[in-house]
């Protein structure tokens, strides 16, 4: 009898739900999971609180002094810059979250279940999108407080916060790619502070880029940072009468962050699926 | 009235696998993780992999659980093709592995809730199973507060709660008790025993020959990624003999006399360890055999330390079937020494 046995104690067998709405519900029960784990380490909610709120008042009152930005008062200018500079750090931690849980081997147990084969991308970026969208709300707060003011219609002033939000959202795939393919989570967070700070302190982001020696300021038109700080400046109102360089990211900055970020979406996304279904813990 | 039975129940084997190799490249060459596995369980069977570090162990189940894709071969899993097929293979497997896979940050409840929604319970019913395997481990003190506390043994029990949520079909087991103390090994066993009473089918790695005693119906001794021997316990055991007989000589220069008379009433030539003192042999009856060894050794004037038996262990069984000692696998040491902590 003991052969029969297996057959007998399915007692419960697992239901096959349509892939969209195992896509959608795996997705939740994943970005759930980031979140609760968020919530109950504080490293990360002062990486996303305090940081962004630092940030904000450290240049604004301490460099805001001495830096000149002709055309406008450097608050206005530079709440665009920190934000696209948080925002784009904040998504590094889709690759060291990914590293980590690999290493942790819960990517090894998710792996053997019978989830929809995205949802651990979908649950991580969406989580860090979240993550995101709070050290916004944080930075935008802190911004009113020392005097930032939006001067541009409402629709314009959410399509900013979007266009933040979708290029962190896609870069976030970037990152995960890059998690999914180093030895440890440190490697993530070394590499991404080694090329980050350079590329959001080589950009329009605190300072204008013709103030740069002739090598940094082309760089800095060309470096997508730029593009997407000028992009929110745009459409947060904050440019004032500071003139534009003649760069074409410059000249056209939102559609040059739309594309970038649509790209990077369409690159990203399918390397992802697929490096994830042959990634194993060691 | 057998011909009215479903096809399934005639399945001869839960766990099917044939030619399995796996070949990583490296610096210094290929190497064969997998180099010919083939591996047959039959329904409501345990069988135990044991093998040193390196041998294979853990690459074979992550074959068997749709992680990693072997370079060569087939496997099944009640009759589903694993590499065709690997989404239809999770439905009805459960895993634990070496290293607790449990999220540090969530409760014991909310991580065996989560693995409940992503077989795709009910939320109702992942939560109902959830309560009821937190019950059932006596994981009640670590159901409602993060894991990140709890010691390895408890950590271990929720990993292994995770992959019995649904009660699956076929059971992997990686190294379930390595580097568990004594009482949360025991109290590991007693919870795989138990399920093993049910009838379910699993396949468990180890590298204790105690452990794989305790629990399996068969053993698989795998080295270099092949199957070298297989048997039940009691069959390995005869192969190597019953238990061993050990002297420690107080003068390494008696070490060729007693290695002598240890061979006279051994089963196979006695063998002296590399502290040129240590002197053993299998014997098959070993109190007899101690008896008649002290004697001689004793008419002998060989002087002593220290004499016993002991049970044999995967290194006896490896010495026999292989000449070389198990821990001469390069990790192994390093292992065996973090365990003994």
């Amino acid at each position: 009898m003991s052969v029969l046995a297996p057959e007998n104690r399915q007692a419960r067998p697992a239901p096959e739900p349509g892939a969209a709405s195992m896509w959608l519900s795996d997705g939740w029960t994943v970005t759930k999971r980031n979140l609760t784990k968020l919530k109950r380490s504080p490293d990360m909610l002062v990486f996303a609180v305090l940081q962004p709120i630092m940030f904000v008042l450290l240049f604004s009152q301490i460099y805001g002094g001495s830096i000149q930005v002709q055309g406008t008062d450097y608050t206005q200018y530079l709440m665009a810059g920190i934000f696209a500079q948080t925002v784009i750090f904040g998504s590094t931690f889709s690759g060291s979250a990914m590293a980590q849980d690999l290493k942790d081997g819960i990517i090894d147990r998710f792996r053997t279940l019978p989830m929809s084969s995205s949802a651990v991308l979908v649950g991580r970026t969406n989580s860090d999108l979240v993550l995101n969208g709070i050290s916004m709300l944080i930075m935008m707060a802190t911004g009113f407080v020392v005097g930032w003011r939006v001067n541009a219609p409402f629709s314009s002033f959410l399509a900013g916060i979007g266009l933040l939000l979708l290029f962190s959202y896609a870069f976030s795939w970037v990152m995960a790619l890059l998690g999914m393919s180093v030895k440890s989570p440190e490697v993530i967070n070394n590499a991404s502070f080694m090329i980050l700070f350079p590329l959001t302190f080589i950009s329009n982001a605190f300072v204008q880029s013709q103030t740069l020696p002739a090598p940094l300021e082309a760089f800095a038109n060309w470096n997508p940072v730029s593009a997407l700080v000028q992009a929110a400046r745009e459409l947060f109102g904050n440019v004032g009468s500071v003139p534009t360089p003649d760069a074409w990211p410059m000249q056209n900055a939102v559609p040059t962050v739309l594309i970038g970020a649509i790209l990077m979406l369409l690159i990203f996304v399918p390397l992802c699926i697929r490096k994830f279904a042959s990634i194993s813990s060691r | 009235m057998l011909w009215e039975c479903p096809p399934k129940l005639f399945r001869m084997t839960m766990i099917e696998a044939s030619g399995l190799k796996k070949t990583y490249r490296s610096k210094s060459g290929p190497v064969h993780a997998l180099a010919g596995m083939d591996l047959s369980v039959p329904p409501g069977t345990v069988k135990a992999l044991l093998g040193p570090n390196g041998a294979g162990k853990t690459t074979v189940v992550k074959v068997l659980t749709t992680l990693i894709r072997p370079t060569e071969g087939t496997a099944f899993v009640d009759g589903i093709d694993v590499l065709a097929n690997p989404k239809a293979a999770r439905r009805i497997i459960g895993v634990s592995g070496q290293y607790a896979a449990v999220d540090e940050n969530l409760t014991g409840f909310e991580n065996l809730e989560m693995v409940g929604r992503l077989y795709h319970l009910s939320a109702r019913e992942a939560k109902r199973r959830a309560q009821e395997l937190i019950e059932q481990f006596e994981l009640t003190e670590a159901g409602n507060r993060p894991v990140k506390g709890f010691s390895g043994g408890m950590r271990r029990r929720i990993d292994l709660a995770g992959a019995l949520v649904i009660n699956p079909k076929v059971l992997f087991l990686d190294e379930p008790t390595t580097g568990l103390d004594p009482r949360s090994r025991l109290s590991l066993w007693g919870i795989i025993k138990d399920l093993v009473s049910d009838g379910t089918t699993l396949l468990l790695t180890t590298q204790y020959l105690e452990e794989a005693d305790q629990l399996s119906d068969d053993i698989a001794v795998i080295d270099g990624g092949r199957v070298i021997a297989e048997g039940t316990a009691d069959e390995l055991k005869a192969q190597i003999g019953g238990h061993r007989v050990v002297v420690t000589l107080v003068d390494p220069a008696d070490a060729g006399a007693a290695r002598e008379i240890l061979g006279r009433h051994g089963d196979g030539e006695a063998t002296v360890g590399t502290d040129g003192r240590t002197v053993e042999v299998g014997v098959i009856n070993g109190p007899r055999a101690l008896q008649y060894v002290l004697g001689d050794l004793g008419q002998a004037g060989v002087e002593l330390h220290d004499a016993g038996m002991r049970r044999p262990s995967l290194d006896d069984v490896f010495l026999k079937l292989t000449g070389r000692h198990a821990e001469n696998t390069d990790e192994n040491v390093p292992a065996e020494k973090e365990n003994a902590k």
